[in-house]
């Protein structure tokens, strides 16, 4: 009994470690492509071998494409990725501020129309995305904010499922009777939804403030359709353009990926923890 | 249990207006009027005439939109058939009492759905490139009968496809699955193995049951996604790839609506695939109701 539950255990730890190999197996070659010369990219999969410490030809390895992606004028690698951040940060906090506040609203005030807003909220959630694509460009278009930021960002401000997360977390997280309390000491709703309700669905706040960001950074088909001009483009239009233009030039491409992906990686790895438990919160709670 | 109203009436909709006035204008309004643009042919988003039910007649007679279909059909059945499974699988491993490195594991498989579908197209079409691409020379060494140069990205798009939505979601379905894992009451597994249950009937008779109702959930989160898949094949292959294996009903909505300019015809393929959408979404509600009473 004992040595075939060792056995199970073994056999656990070994499929584990595979997929997880297989899982960062194209991250490595990613992360190794971006870095190695025109000539020894193809002279091996991941680092290039030689007879330099470690076994790695060191002279097989150069910055010239991370050099290039921000020095090519014809690349604006360094305008899009400043959009990207511009992008995704504004659209991020404002949508999480609108989605709060309408969570809020929905949670903590008994006021008519609230069974029909909550039931706009419920059944927006059912309504997929690419059947607005279509009327979406022809209102951007007759606003007259096709090929802007305003085009770009005020659209996604809205989002019904971040006003669902909200709710539920404000019902869970923020009691009333000390909401009350601190009317009876005069406090202001204004204040009161800063200075107590946001402090305490602080978890949530965290991880809708991450899911947004990511989702914006990742965008691809709403600025695509939205903008036209090149020196508005975020990371994800401009790496599908050098893809098109520069396809063989597999170290820029590589490059140009490493850099988009960097920095959603290292908000996740920071906020993790909040990032996983607002994710899950819905699904398996409701 | 009923209290006076201690906030002023218009608090509530001072929070809620922000929400309210957006919603209005970029969800409720474009999702109306989408049902009028359905009924016109347009010519860019100025000019259009009104056409009555033509582009839901022409839509059902369109070949290249049953090959869509088609196309995102079976994808569809690889993200149910073969990467759900596999999230479940990684999902009951992670789950064993006293594994070490859980939380390593965890943040190693859930990585690769943070990257964008767009990186990971460009990533994947070096990973799968026939001579010079990672799959094949890995496939080479372990596999030596594994034919040389096999062509992912000319005929074999769907399991290219398949196989990188399965990197980046795997992970990702499992996060749901372990959370769902977490909430399976321990006593009746034990019990369970104490009565000489062996892990088969364990899992089928204790663990599914509990968590059937998320499986249900992912199952259908994930049908939803795959229903909508444009970017992984469109810029994986530029475009619908050879002979328009690659092609997608929301890449069909694309080419129509933003590269030919016929907003109303990309407006009625918008609504066939939510009505489909949304009726498997009341469908599954409905059989979730009935397996609970």
């Amino acid at each position: 009994m004992k040595t075939r539950s060792q056995l199970a255990s073994a056999a656990t730890y070994l499929i584990l470690a595979g997929a997880a190999l297989l899982t960062l197996a194209p991250f490595a070659y990613l992360v190794c492509g971006a870095f190695k010369t025109r000539d020894a990219f193809f002279a091996a999969h991941f680092l290039p071998r030689g007879s330099g410490p470690l076994g790695i030809d060191w002279n097989g390895l150069t910055l010239e494409h991370l050099a290039r992606l921000f020095t090519d004028p014809s690349l604006r690698f360094g305008v899009s990725l400043l959009n990207s951040v511009f992008y995704a940060s504004v659209s991020s906090v404002l949508a999480t501020l609108c989605a709060a506040m309408g969570g809020y609203a929905l949670a903590r005030f008994a006021f008519r129309g609230r069974g029909f807003v909550t039931a706009l909220v419920l059944g927006a959630l059912i309504v997929p995305a690419p059947l607005l694509l279509a009327p979406t460009y022809a209102l951007i278009h007759r606003l007259g904010l096709l090929d802007t930021f305003a085009g770009l960002i005020v659209p996604g401000l809205a989002p019904a499922f971040g006003v669902y997360l909200f709710r539920q977390a404000i019902r869970n997280a923020v009691p009333t009777d000390l909401l009350e309390a601190a009317r009876m000491d005069g406090c202001g709703e204004v204040r009161l939804f800063f200075e107590i309700v946001l402090p305490l669905c602080r978890p949530m706040l965290g991880a809708f403030l991450l899911i947004t960001f990511i989702g914006a950074w990742n965008n691809f088909i709403g600025p695509q359709i939205i903008l036209q001009s090149p020196e508005r483009f975020p990371l994800a239009v401009a790496i599908a353009q050098v893809k098109g233009v520069y396809g063989t030039d597999y170290g820029l491409l590589m490059a140009g990926t490493l850099v988009s992906i960097v920095p959603v990686m290292a908000l996740f790895i920071g906020l993790q923890r909040e990032f996983i438990a607002g994710l899950t919160s819905g699904a398996v709670k409701g | 249990m009923s209290r006076a109203r201690i906030y002023p009436l218009w608090a509530p909709w001072l929070f809620l207006a922000p929400f309210v006035v957006l919603f209005g204008v970029f969800m409720a309004y474009p999702l109306i009027s989408s049902i009028g643009l359905s009924l016109q042919q347009t010519y860019g988003p100025g000019t259009s005439v009104s056409v009555g039910l033509k582009n839901y007649a022409d839509l059902i007679r369109d070949p290249l939109f049953w090959i869509a279909v088609r196309n995102t059909a079976l994808y569809t059945a690889g993200s149910l058939f073969v990467q759900l499974p596999i999230a479940l699988g990684l999902a009951l491993l992670l789950n064993r009492p006293r594994l070490r490195g859980r939380a390593w594991f965890r943040l190693i498989f859930f990585s690769p759905s943070l990257v964008g579908l767009v990186f990971v197209a460009t990533l994947f079409g070096l990973i799968l490139h026939e001579r010079e691409g990672l799959l094949n020379a890995a496939l080479a060494r372990v596999w030596p009968a594994f034919p040389r140069e096999f062509p992912w990205l000319q005929r074999f798009v769907m399991p290219a496809l398949i196989l990188a939505s399965l990197w980046m979601y795997a992970g990702f379905n499992m996060i749901y699955f372990l959370a769902a894992l977490q909430t399976v009451d321990q006593t009746l597994v034990e019990a369970a193995r104490v009565d000489g249950a062996g892990p088969w009937h364990v899992f089928r008779h204790v663990t599914w049951p509990a968590i059937a109702p998320v499986s249900g959930f992912v199952a259908l989160l994930s049908v939803i996604g795959s229903m909508q898949l444009f970017e992984l094949p469109y810029i994986l292959l530029g475009g619908p790839g050879p002979e328009s294996r690659g092609l997608t009903i929301v890449m069909y909505l694309y080419q129509n609506g933003f590269e030919t300019g016929d907003l109303g015809y990309a407006a009625a393929i918008g609504w066939v695939l939510a009505l489909f959408l949304i009726g498997l979404a009341l469908v599954q509600r409905a059989l979730q109701r009935e397996a609970l009473s």
